[in-house]
């Protein structure tokens, strides 16, 4: 990356930030005004976040496109770098830029169809998805978390708005329990700010300061579970389900797609990148969490009828991966949690998408309710396969190459969560293959005979999303490269 | 000219000046009340006044940036006192522009109103500005006294009579407390003069611990009257309903920060040597305020409640500032005193607009607002979001700043639990706004619009919360000139 690439950096949050603010100033009739700036600011977040991937230099520093403007110094108690907004990217940030960008594309696209306050739907989906991608380009730990809650909070008008089943229960027990968690993040940002006593939020001033052990030991596990809530990392995972259920698609799409990888980005950058030792130590604790979740959450979801919840313990369980990547300590089991994040938001997505578009019609999505839907949806059906094959980890789609780096890095670290992670892979397939019985296959059930084949923006984004999917499983390297090369080279205590 | 101990006195009125401007306001608007018909103007002359003296004042207490004077020993001059005479002044302003309306329908005794409000923003201003005991309490109670009458003037509310009642009551007890406990500080220290007790209370040759005790333990009670302080704020939430709308609003903003002004200059400088003695009152004081303040305010109905305990919440953040006194908290307060002044002079004028609207003050009132007037959702929304310390808005970056500091000073532990606190009272301001966008309007759901006064009310406050919330170095930076003069 060059100087000048900061600004594709700064760009990725900034658009659809000024995006929300203007959408604030049309009137709200003006119904294909709105889609067509929306639809001109999703391709734009798409093709920024696309460059900052693919511009970021592997061979090259850790921190690329990295630009600080003073905001507030030498005043109280702020030193001479005070709060700054630095923006930067290394490979993990690179990758996580491009999911969200790939994300939103779709994510804006099924929304068009929503009738009630389509103005105010996308002014809140765009500040929340400013407030994703400032986290994951912010490398000052103000402003870092500023766009972190920033993140968070759209949710619950989101879903209290425009969702269903439940929508003010899973909205209200999705802020109360994510603020939850934004109180151990609070109170650890504190302490590491007096405990280095530099007078900067600069992250990366910060990452050199080198703690006191016993200080990483304290406060890294605030970091993890604080952060952990959000990734839905058992056992704080129980808000994950209900809120996906309630959520609107696009909403859940990004929730369950990014958001909760927001969490995951937090114990990294906030735990394992500044407190390495702290991380060393809890390593275990992370792998127990981890490989307990992924099991819960795989046998939770066999027992689910309705579509979303399954999807939303079938997130838990992947999550649960990525946990379990972290706590391995070594490249390939990290690599793996970080590929896991990137699979897992493309094919949730796409799962939230195409259950979405199926409930807008049916207003339905009990399992056991549909039947031999491929007569009625063939396209649908085979969207909604491909992405069940990637996320019970078909090689050559892009769960199986996450899920392979987490396994080996497992067998190397602890080799019976090894094989308790492959045993989960099999729940996966179980649950997945029960609902295409179910659900696709067997007698059509004539109630549905009303319900049309999905939409072309939906088919659109579905296809968007498959080709992501396709691309990561038959060419990985792109992806590897960036995150192994960032991880073998930043943080300390991860080995080969 | 000297005094009677013989210390010279400096006797420059001009000192005094954004004081006597609006005392000669005040005066003014009575007179032209009282003469109305003679003189041919109209109602809205009377706001208009007093808005030009406001003016006035503010630009004479610009005259005095980066100053440190006395007058007469009495009274300090100096970058802390210039920053909350701005304070309170815009605070006036603010109230004045934004409920004009209201207080023509709803208020009785329009030129008393108004001159009232002039004369407790006077007793505000000294109270920040004091530099001797007496002078201090003077001022108190000119504040008080002010309010105590502004409270009973809502026109035909029986519950503004008895909110002023019970008002008045129980602040006379509490300056009764106070004024025991400055005698006792005044027996210990020997002196009215801040400078003076300060002196005598860090030499370190006091034997007298009891009384000192006592003395502190009385004005802590009497300053927590003052300040809504759990367990001292059961007044609160009474005066705050019955009381005109405006009064509401002004009672949550410039008798809070006037409270906190003073609670600065004293423990930040006589009492500061006797700090051992007094800071376990103070964090018991502000654990049990936020605690208690957040919780009571989930199970309130009324809006105008719902804020009273809100705000009593907050004044147990601020507490924690007074806790870990330093230069550092000292300016995160002021920061987050004119962050959350900002933001709840925004909900209020809000809650005024949408009264004048509709005559209700109940939560369920709310719903639907987001379809019948979404900018006034809009402003109420980002106002209790801010109180809630949500990015982008005041309340974020303030109390950021504002936990940082007291962690920097040691007390993690009153960060831990204001935190928590904190997170509870989203919950209850989650309420209103869940009313305001998740349900379909009762009744009346045509369009409706604010005066444009109300316009230029909510309008700047939503600006003012939006800016502190993006850009607030200025304010930082001003907060950090104006404590700097009390740790010198």
């Amino acid at each position: 990356m060059t100087e000048n690439d900061s600004f594709a950096v700064l760009a990725v949050f900034l658009i659809p930030l000024g995006v929300s603010l203007l959408l604030m100033l049309i009137p709200s009739r003006e119904r294909s005004l709105i889609i067509a700036l929306t639809a001109v600011a999703s391709l734009a977040m798409f093709a920024v976040s696309v460059y900052v991937f693919l511009s970021y230099d592997f061979g090259g520093e850790q921190f690329q496109g990295v630009k600080a403007w003073n905001y507030m110094s030498d005043v109280g108690l702020l030193g001479d770098e005070g709060i700054q907004l630095k923006v930067g990217v290394d490979g993990i940030a690179a990758a996580m830029v491009l999911l969200t960008g790939i994300v939103i594309l779709p994510g804006t696209w099924v929304s068009w169809k929503i009738q009630d306050r389509l103005k105010d739907f996308f002014i809140l989906l765009y500040i929340l998805t400013a407030g994703v991608f400032g986290t994951f380009v912010m490398l000052d730990m103000f402003v870092w978390f500023l766009f972190y809650e920033l993140a968070l909070l759209p949710m619950y008008l989101l879903i209290g708005v425009w969702g269903s089943t439940r929508k003010e229960y899973g909205a209200m027990k999705l802020m109360m329990m994510l603020l939850a968690g934004s109180i151990l993040i609070f109170t650890a940002i504190f302490a590491i700010y007096t405990e280095a006593g530099l007078g900067t939020f600069d992250l990366v001033d910060l990452y050199e300061v080198g703690f006191d052990e016993d200080f990483q030991k304290l406060y890294f596990p605030l970091i993890a579970i604080g952060c952990g809530i959000l990734a839905a990392m058992f056992p704080f995972h129980s808000w994950s389900p209900d809120g996906h259920a309630a959520a609107p698609t696009a909403v859940s799409m990004l929730h369950a797609g990014v958001l909760m990888k927001l969490g995951a980005f937090g114990i990294i950058r906030l735990g394992f990148q500044m407190m390495p030792e702290g991380g060393e130590f809890w390593a275990p604790a992370l792998v127990v969490l981890g490989i307990t979740a992924a099991l819960y959450g795989a046998i939770s979801a066999l027992r689910q009828d309705d579509l979303k919840l399954m999807t939303g313990f079938s997130s838990v369980s992947h999550m649960g991966y990525v946990i379990l990547g972290l706590g391995t300590m070594n490249v390939i089991g990290w690599t793996g949690a970080v590929l896991q994040m990137f699979a897992h938001g493309i094919m949730t997505a796409l799962f939230f998408l195409l259950i979405g578009a199926v409930y807008d019609q049916a207003h339905n999505r009990d399992i056991p309710n549909f039947s031999g839907m491929a007569k009625q949806m063939p396209i649908w059906t085979i969207f909604f396969v491909i992405a069940s094959l990637a996320s019970l980890g078909l090689p050559g789609l892009s769960g199986f190459i996450a899920e392979v780096h987490i396994f080996i890095g497992a067998f190397r670290s602890y080799p019976i969560v090894g094989g308790l992670a492959v045993l989960t892979a099999a729940i996966t397939a179980t649950y997945l293959l029960r609902m295409f019985a179910q659900a696709f296959f067997g007698e059509f059930n004539e109630r549905w005979s009303g319900l049309k084949e999905i939409t072309y923006a939906e088919r659109a984004g579905a296809t968007v999303l498959v080709a992501a999917i396709l691309l990561l499983g038959l060419w990985p390297s792109p992806w590897v490269d960036r995150i192994s090369t960032t991880i073998a080279a930043t943080i300390p205590g991860v080995t080969l | 000219m000297t005094d009677l101990l013989g210390n010279d006195l400096n006797l420059q009125y001009e000192l005094l000046g954004p004081e006597i401007a609006l005392v000669i306001t005040a005066a003014l608007v009575l007179f032209a009340d009282a003469f109305r018909r003679e003189l041919k103007i109209g109602q809205s002359a009377i706001p208009a006044i007093s808005i030009l003296g406001l003016v006035v004042a503010l630009l004479l207490s610009l005259l005095w940036i980066d100053e440190n004077k006395d007058f007469a020993r009495l009274v300090t001059i100096d970058n802390f006192t210039t920053f909350f005479r701005v304070l309170f002044i815009a605070v006036t302003v603010v109230v004045i522009i934004g409920s004009h309306e209201y207080i023509e329908r709803r208020v009785s005794h329009l030129g008393e109103f108004y001159s009232l409000l002039l004369l407790s923003t006077v007793g505000a201003m000294l109270m920040a500005g004091a530099r001797d005991l007496l002078t201090a309490y003077l001022a108190i109670e000119v504040m008080s006294f002010s309010l105590y009458i502004l409270v009973s003037l809502a026109k035909s509310d029986t519950r503004s009579g008895e909110a002023s009642l019970k008002y008045v009551l129980l602040g006379g007890v509490a300056s009764a407390m106070l004024l025991y406990g400055l005698s006792f500080l005044y027996g210990v220290g020997g002196s009215t003069q801040y400078t003076e007790i300060a002196a005598a209370l860090s030499d370190g040759t006091s034997t007298l611990e009891l009384p000192l005790l006592l003395g502190l333990a009385l004005i802590i009670a009497g300053l927590g009257f003052k300040a809504s302080a759990v367990p001292f704020h059961m007044w609160t939430p009474d005066a705050y309903e019955g009381a005109p709308i405006p009064i509401t609003a002004y009672l949550s903003a410039t008798s809070k920060a006037a409270t906190f002004a003073l609670l600065l200059r004293w423990f930040a400088g006589p009492l500061l040597p006797a700090i051992d003695s007094w800071q376990w009152m103070i964090s018991v004081l502000a654990v049990l305020t936020m605690v208690i303040g957040n919780l009571v305010a989930l199970q309130q109905s009324n809006i105008k409640r719902l804020l009273a305990y809100s705000s009593i919440g907050q004044v147990g953040f601020m507490l924690m500032a007074i806790v870990t006194i330093s230069d550092q908290t000292g300016s995160a307060l002021l920061l987050h005193l004119s962050g959350y002044i900002i933001t709840n002079l925004a909900v209020f004028m809000g809650v005024i607009a949408f009264y004048n609207r509709t005559g209700r003050e109940e939560i369920v009132a709310f719903r639907g607002l987001a379809q019948t007037n979404p900018y006034l959702a809009l402003v109420i929304t980002a106002g209790l979001f801010s109180l809630a310390g949500m990015p982008l808005l005041a309340g974020f970056l303030t109390k950021f700043i504002l936990f940082q500091s007291v962690v920097s000073g040691g007390y993690t532990w009153l960060v831990v639990t204001a935190l928590l606190a904190s997170t509870v009272s989203l919950y209850y301001y989650l309420q209103v706004i869940r009313q305001m966008y998740m349900y379909q309007p009762e009744g009346d759901a045509s369009r409706w619009r604010l005066s444009p006064t109300g316009y230029l009310a909510t309008g700047a406050m939503l600006v003012g919360v939006v800016w502190v919330g993006v850009y607030a170095a200025p304010f930082y930076t001003a907060a950090d000139r104006a404590i700097a003069p009390l740790f010198t």
